[in-house]
């Protein structure tokens, strides 16, 4: 086992960590505004994907192209999840909890099923030529384009969620999550600014998304595997924490990696669930979450 | 005055009591008035789900612990006493005994460090844990890895719990083992601990002010709640003959398991019979009329009357006949 | 003198550097109803939240029947015998107020039906009879508050903290729990009581302590603490001190 080997395997899995790490900032997002786990937060990345797919196979639509219509799509997604399902849920007086997070799977099932209903099962891949098979050669160590540029539109993703919170919209967000009853009395309608978050959040897993299908398989179960990846970085990260969400997609690419490397590639989900089981015994609400 | 609120109680604790003896001596019969095998094998079904989500709702519903990995013990149960039936001869009606004590070990095990946490931290906690199972099982030879591990014939025996015509008493065996649940259900219903899980559940800093020990209290719970479900796990692998990592520790199974309490009622004893009763014959029934090749709209049959019912019926299908449940919110603490 | 049954010594406690208790000293006998009286911020909460277990005093001691108690927790407090109820009702929303009370009277009998059957006393004692079967989510403010003092007596405490119940009800409403209250400790159980509303409290109280900003002002009888020109100060500012 060569050092360039290894040194290419850790930047591959920080680069999946960033895909990683945006898919859960959008989860950790909506968590952060309003406590709700949204459990159909995969299923949206699936969804994004077979939105890039059909962009790219029937409208020829480009990778560049295909990163704000996806975002747009999954906005609009968000909103009508929220306004049509989760604003209900959250005026249920019993279990109001509890219809939240089987709301959300029942959607997660749905759309599964919707997604197998109109696509069928089957693998399928997006080959956008250059940009799906292209490599990046430095020495020894070899890396694809694909995941490079996926790496860097969700550092830019990052970098505009960042700026969302700076703006007035942003610091009405925190407001809304600091005291939701007071934020009324301010002027600030509420409802609007969960929509928005929704939407918001949504369109974050559609940039990953496409960025994802660029080089990953696409299949009516793909979000499964990324959403429990999701669940647990934000767990690590601490919910409702941007810097967490990005550092902990960094950490569990890297250490899934690594994993797969030295132990076994069918065992790297091992390292990850290791790791939050060790965070979870010492730092129960996540490295950046409040304790 | 007083004597009217002790004989409600009193009184509701013994029709339950009726009801369930009823219900009982109606299903005994059922499975003779329905020859056909896709029914009575539906009935099976819908009996072994009664039982697990009747399980999963001791911990889940009364105690509002809300697990997603009950898949876990569930899988344990099922390795367990095949394993035991497969590796050494001991037949599965002890060895459900032993699956049920390693499922409620693990709850033990995989409650120590997640009651510390609360709401969705708690959720997702418990998701982990059941799919870190499911990876070890995946990889592990010696347990058949993903390949599973297929029950070979041995007699046709109600020791073994093998029949060379499963279904009929399979439909029994399945009865028995809702029945008990629902009679534990019953009992701990009523008891002290019934009362300190939903005190727990409803306002954890009013119980201790109470005198109630949260944590054992809830260690209580998850130990009969992973025990009902690791002996459904045993159950279910002499019924199918065949297991695997997916079918026994799947994530997707840990919902399926929640779901019929969910539905029906949480925290209700009625609830996880109710809630199974209608949610499985749906799912079975879109499978086997609109899944396969084309496949999916059995699924969004399936998430649609899911996503319908939770937003419909809150507080489960139950409540249609009048009966309060555990109402209070157990995950979302809104601060 | 006899031994008092509550001996606090010496109790500060701070929340992230803000001192919500310094230093304070009282004791409080058997049968007795004292008041805890001080302007909003002056610890009242904090120190009902040491006596009761909630909190662990950061210096200083409990003593209850001459065992320290601070520290042991609320699981602990509640079986030696300490009551509580809560300034922001906290009823089990899902059960009904029988089966509230009897979470409370479970933790002395394990039996259903004695568990039951005490519960009902207690209920009967509370006025609340005919309430008994309905959730405690449909009862109404006044209610709650006596559920919350029906559960904490049926843990069969020797000291029972009262925590602000008297806040916000109507004069009739108000005069029903002060009688409540006087049955309780008629029953043999010592209270201690935070309240604002000073003419419901004063002649209920044998005896009051003053806090302000964490610590204690003075004690006394009502009468006294009343004209204490500190008191005055702290609840007035200075221009009304004669």
């Amino acid at each position: 086992m060569t050092a360039s080997l290894i040194i290419q395997v850790a930047i591959g899995g920080l680069l999946m960590g960033l895909i990683y790490a945006l898919v859960a900032a959008g989860l950790s997002l909506i968590f952060g505004l309003m406590n709700i786990v949204n459990f159909a937060h995969g299923e949206l990345l699936m969804v994004a994907m077979y939105a890039a797919l059909l962009l790219h196979d029937h409208l020829h639509v480009g990778l560049l192209l295909q990163l704000p219509i996806v975002a747009a799509l999954l906005f609009g997604v968000g909103v009508a999840i929220y306004r049509g399902l989760i604003s209900r849920a959250l005026g249920v007086r019993f279990n109001s909890g509890m219809v939240q997070i089987f709301i959300t799977f029942g959607l997660s099932i749905f759309l599964v099923g919707l997604a197998q209903f109109m696509f069928g099962s089957d693998f399928r891949t997006l080959n956008d030529g250059a940009i799906s098979t292209a490599t990046v050669a430095w020495g020894q160590i070899v890396l694809p384009v694909s995941q490079i540029a996926a790496g860097g539109v969700c550092l830019l993703a990052f970098a505009a969620l960042a700026l969302i919170s700076r703006t007035e919209f942003g610091r009405a967000l925190e407001a809304t999550r600091e005291d939701r009853d007071a934020v009324a009395l301010i002027g600030i309608d509420r409802d609007h600014i969960f929509s928005l978050g929704w939407g918001i959040g949504a369109a974050t897993v559609g940039i990953a998304g496409v960025m994802l299908a660029s080089f990953y398989y696409i299949a009516p179960s793909v979000g499964t595997s990324f959403a429990v990846i999701a669940y647990i970085t934000v767990a690590l990260g601490g919910f409702g924490s941007l810097l967490g969400a990005l550092v902990a997609g960094l950490v569990v690419g890297l250490v899934e990696a690594l994993t797969a490397l030295f132990i076994d590639p069918s065992l790297k989900e091992i390292g990850i669930f290791a790791l939050y089981v060790l965070v979870l015994m010492v730092r129960p609400r996540g490295l950046f979450g409040r304790q | 005055m007083t004597g009217a609120a002790a004989h409600t109680i009193e009184t509701r604790r013994r029709t339950q009591l009726l009801v369930g003896a009823g219900l009982l001596v109606g299903l005994i019969i059922l499975p003779v008035l329905i020859p056909s095998p896709y029914w009575r094998g539906l009935m099976v079904l819908v009996l072994l789900y009664a039982g697990l989500s009747q399980g999963w709702n001791v911990l889940g519903g009364y105690c509002g612990q809300i697990s997603l990995g009950h898949a876990l013990y569930f899988g344990l149960g099922a390795y367990t006493s095949t394993l035991l039936f497969t590796r050494l001869g001991i037949p599965p009606t002890i060895g459900l005994f032993a699956g049920g004590a390693l499922g409620g070990a693990a709850a033990l095990l995989v409650g120590w460090p997640c009651f510390r946490l609360s709401g969705h931290y708690y959720a997702i906690a418990t998701l982990v844990f059941g799919l870190i199972g499911l990876l070890l099982v995946e990889n592990w030879d010696w347990v058949g890895a993903a390949e599973g591990i297929t029950i070979p014939f041995r007699q046709q025996s109600w020791i073994d719990l093998q029949f060379r015509i499963a279904v009929l008493p399979f439909d029994y065996a399945m009865l028995a083992y809702a029945a008990l649940a629902w009679l534990v259900a019953w009992l701990v219903e009523g008891s002290r601990w019934g009362f300190y899980w939903r005190a727990v559940k409803d306002d954890s800093i009013a119980s201790r002010s109470l005198g109630v020990r949260v944590f054992p209290s809830k260690m209580a719970a998850a130990a009969i709640s992973g025990a009902i479900t690791g002996v459904g796990g045993a159950l279910y692998a002499q019924y199918i003959g065949f297991i695997d990592p997916p079918s026994t520790f799947g994530l997707s199974l840990s919902v399926l398991i929640a779901l019929p309490a969910v539905v029906g009622g949480v925290g209700t004893l009625w609830g996880p019979l109710l809630g199974a009763a209608v949610l499985i014959p749906v799912q079975q029934i879109s499978i086997a009329k609109l899944g396969g090749a084309a496949g999916g709209v059995d699924l969004m049959i399936y998430g649609g009357l899911i996503l319908v019912l939770a937003l419909v019926r809150p507080q489960g299908l139950i409540s249609l006949f009048g009966i309060r449940g555990a109402a209070g919110d157990a995950v979302v603490e809104n601060g | 003198m006899a031994e008092p049954l509550l001996d606090i010594r010496g109790v500060s406690k701070s929340f992230g550097g803000v001192a919500a208790n310094v230093d304070i000293s009282f004791t409080v006998t058997a049968g007795e109803i004292l008041g805890l009286i001080g302007p909003n911020g002056a610890g009242k909460s904090s120190l009902f939240n040491s006596i009761a277990g909630e909190v662990k005093p950061d210096q200083g001691s409990i003593r209850l029947d001459g065992t320290v108690i601070s520290g042991l927790g609320p699981v602990a407090c509640a079986a030696r015998g300490i009551g509580r109820t809560f300034q922001v009702v906290r009823s089990f929303d899902s059960m009904t107020l029988l089966e509230n009370v009897m979470v409370g009277s479970f933790l002395r009998h394990r039996n259903t039906g004695t568990a039951m059957a005490k519960a009902l006393d207690v209920i009967g004692f509370c006025g609340l009879a005919a309430r008994a079967d309905v959730p405690a989510h449909d009862l109404t403010p006044p209610e709650k508050r006596r559920l919350e003092v029906a559960r904490a007596l049926a843990t069969e405490p020797r000291l029972l903290l009262l925590d602000e119940i008297l806040t916000g009800l109507t004069p009739t409403e108000a005069q029903a729990g002060v009688d409540l209250i006087r049955a309780v400790r008629a029953r043999g159980v010592t209270i201690i009581m935070v309240e604002h509303v000073m003419e419901v409290l004063l002649p209920l109280i044998d005896r009051a302590v003053v806090l302000n900003l964490g610590r204690k002002l003075c004690e006394g009888t009502p009468q006294s603490v009343v004209r204490n020109p500190d008191v005055i100060r702290a609840y007035l500012g200075d221009r009304f001190v004669a």
